[in-house]
């Protein structure tokens, strides 16, 4: 009854071109915005934005970095780990090396580095598809880590690779408190994530869905492969880099190159297959869904047994529980858990009606 | 020379053994035109059952520990639960996804990969355990006093086993009514269905022969480097193999691994101090990935035409 168009008219090409149509959709999208940015930094408590609020957001970012590439583009890339981790090295250097330099700039430009390897990576994309980009894109996941690894100067030669992030400071204002963490992370993802929404709407994520759906039919009707193809690895590695930067400086603050290892690029694979392939929802429910999980079992085992449960036991019931709900989804609902909530909105729009 | 010898024939026999878990994608892939990204979670599934059923055999049945009759059990006890495992995933995860694009099939193998650690670690531990096939590490006498080469006797025997393995599957898809049955629904679902071939049966037989491959592999690598969790990323060497000898092809995996196995050793030895060491992890995808942009179906693979 209340979630329905009847009535709202469109006058100009503005109006009929804006991310969410309905009216209703642009209130719930603003009181999200509000509620997230006004409302959880005063009532959630520090375990809540450091050890789940921030690396949701962060794996969001990942997984919209990896959907960009994978659903939009179709390109399997088993590799987002590796291109998280040149963001995250990039932009410590950036920060190490130049003097004085903000750490937006930083953290931009580390993208960009990442967003070069993602090129560099990406050619093989031209000759080959399917599979055998999948074990294209593992050589740069091995590769990269290795090279973070051997070669001190990324590191500053500290012992096996290891960076901690230098302290993170805005117009003078020293980035410490999970809240303030928080809010900084929130507001990079908020504003990357509007951009891939327009890139995906607009003519760059139709070249890219054409690509994914035939290439060959895509090249035909004039669209440069090339162009195109290295152009999706380059954005999608350039949110993977960010994503990589602000799991170093905003969650963690100490990592190892082998922390960015292929468990993470399958667990980011996982968030956007749950989430939703090729959507941008989908990647943030994803990340929130495999964020979760862990925590949620936990504590379902907990009250379940009572007692303490080993964590290698929780370890393999938590592996048994991903691989089960992967195939579970991609059998019952390939389109992940945001085509669930398409589902429930097209219900809705019809409610109390069943046609 | 001798040490580039014995530093080659080091390589082309671990390449046998990548070969063995290469063999394992092929011939699912060949039939059922799925990539089996668990193939390498069910040579970890393997090992580790037929070493857990050698731990609590004697225990069951009071044989002796370590006696014939215990390794056999056991062998026998791992072959079925490889079966019973090949058979429940064509059942449970791919016959639901029937007419999906590949790249699903393939994520959900990687979900598979997922499901088959966690059950076996679940069920027998996550500790290393050692497997004793009863075969010694020790250098061939003959090579050692004639050549002067120092090359393993575990490695020799593993690749003849692995060779024996290769000559069998070769015959058996190349002269036996099943075989002929695999190649045709290999080439063609539907023609075979329509002449009557048992598509079922037939995909529950490759099933169970890529267990029976990852069972071996499995032996073999555990025998050589622990039942570990590793065991996992030694598989994973595997994809390199499929690229250079292309998916469709069994001569091809054995070259493909041939081929990995003695450049990444050589690398290793001759290319590695140059940069630190350690690119023996990196450097088959990186010479897959190169080959790939010459070669876009590999070496033995068919030729993939598009069509709009």
């Amino acid at each position: 009854m209340l979630y329905r168009e009847a009535g709202q008219f469109k006058a100009s090409y503005m109006q009929d071109q804006q991310i969410f149509p309905i009216r209703q959709d642009q209130i719930g999208f603003w009181a999200m915005i509000a509620f997230f940015f006004l409302v959880v930094p005063v009532i959630a408590n520090q375990y809540w934005l450091q050890a789940i609020l921030i690396p949701v957001l962060i794996f969001s970012l990942a997984a919209l970095g990896l959907n960009i590439l994978t659903g939009y583009c179709g390109q399997l890339s088993l590799g987002s780990a590796a291109f998280m981790a040149v963001g995250a090295f990039a932009t410590y250097n950036f920060m190490l090396r130049v003097d004085g330099i903000p750490f937006i700039a930083a953290l931009l430009l580390g993208g960009l580095c990442a967003a070069a390897v993602g090129i560099l990576f990406g050619l093989p994309s031209l000759r080959i598809k399917g599979f055998y980009l999948a074990v294209a894109t593992l050589a740069a996941q091995f590769f990269i880590v290795w090279v973070l690894v051997k070669f001190g100067w990324f590191s500053n030669y500290s012992t096996s690779g290891v960076i901690t992030a230098q302290a993170v400071t805005i117009f003078g204002y020293t980035f410490t408190t999970p809240e303030s963490k928080y809010l900084l992370t929130l507001s990079i993802v908020v504003v990357l994530a509007l951009l891939a929404k327009n890139m995906v709407r607009s003519s760059t994520g139709r070249k890219w869905m054409a690509v994914r759906d035939m290439d060959v039919a895509a090249e035909v009707i004039g669209i440069r492969l090339m162009h195109t193809k290295l152009q999706a690895f380059a954005i999608s590695s350039f949110y993977c880099g960010v994503a990589g930067a602000l799991y170093a400086y905003m969650y963690l603050g100490t990592v190892e190159p082998e922390g960015f290892n292929l468990d993470l690029s399958f667990r980011i694979l996982f968030m956007i297959i749950i989430g939703g392939v090729a959507s941008i929802l989908g990647s943030f429910i994803g990340a929130a869904f495999i964020v979760l999980l862990p925590v949620f079992l936990n504590i379902m085992m907990h009250s379940a047994i009572g007692a303490f449960v080993p964590a290698n036991v929780a370890a393999n019931l938590e592996l048994i529980i991903f691989g089960a709900l992967i195939i579970f989804f991609l059998i019952v609902e390939p389109h992940g858990l945001a085509r669930l909530w398409q589902l429930t909105k097209e219900k809705l729009r019809i409610w109390p009606f069943p046609h | 020379m001798t040490f580039f010898f014995e530093v080659l024939i080091g390589g082309l026999l671990s390449g046998v053994l990548y070969a063995l878990v290469a063999l394992g994608f092929v011939l699912i892939f060949k039939a059922s035109g799925v990539f089996n990204f668990a193939q390498g979670a069910m040579v970890f599934f393997a090992a580790l059952t037929f070493v857990g059923f050698t731990e609590v055999l004697p225990g069951w049945t009071g044989l002796a520990p370590g006696s014939g009759a215990v390794f056999w059990l056991a062998f026998a006890l791992a072959l079925s639960s490889m079966i019973v495992l090949g058979i429940a995933t064509e059942k449970v995860v791919l016959r639901p996804l029937v007419n999906q694009p590949p790249i699903t099939l393939f994520m959900a193998t990687i979900g598979l990969t997922f499901f088959v650690e966690g059950v076996a670690q679940g069920i027998w531990g996550t500790s290393v355990r050692g497997l004793d096939l009863g075969i010694d590490d020790e250098p061939v006498m003959f090579l050692m006093d004639n050549f002067n080469m120092l090359v393993s006797k575990f490695d020799v025997i593993a690749a003849a086993i692995a060779l024996v393995l290769f000559v069998t599957l070769a015959i058996l898809f190349q002269y036996t009514k099943v075989g002929r049955a695999l190649r045709a629904v290999a080439d063609d679902h539907q023609a075979a269905l329509s002449v009557g071939i048992p598509l079922k049966h037939i995909w529950a037989i490759v099933w169970g022969v890529a267990g029976f491959v990852a069972l071996i592999a499995g032996l073999i690598w555990g025998a050589r480097n622990g039942v570990q969790f590793a065991l996992t990323f030694t598989a994973l060497k595997a994809l390199p193999v499929l690229i250079l000898g292309g998916f469709t092809s069994v001569p091809g995996a054995i070259i493909g691994g041939l081929i990995i196995g003695a450049s990444e050793k050589l690398a290793e030895v001759y290319l590695g101090p140059y940069v630190g060491g350690g690119i023996e992890g990196w450097f088959p995808y990186i010479l897959a990935m190169l080959f790939l942009l010459v070669r876009p179906e590999g070496l033995f693979g068919e030729k993939h035409i598009d069509r709009v």
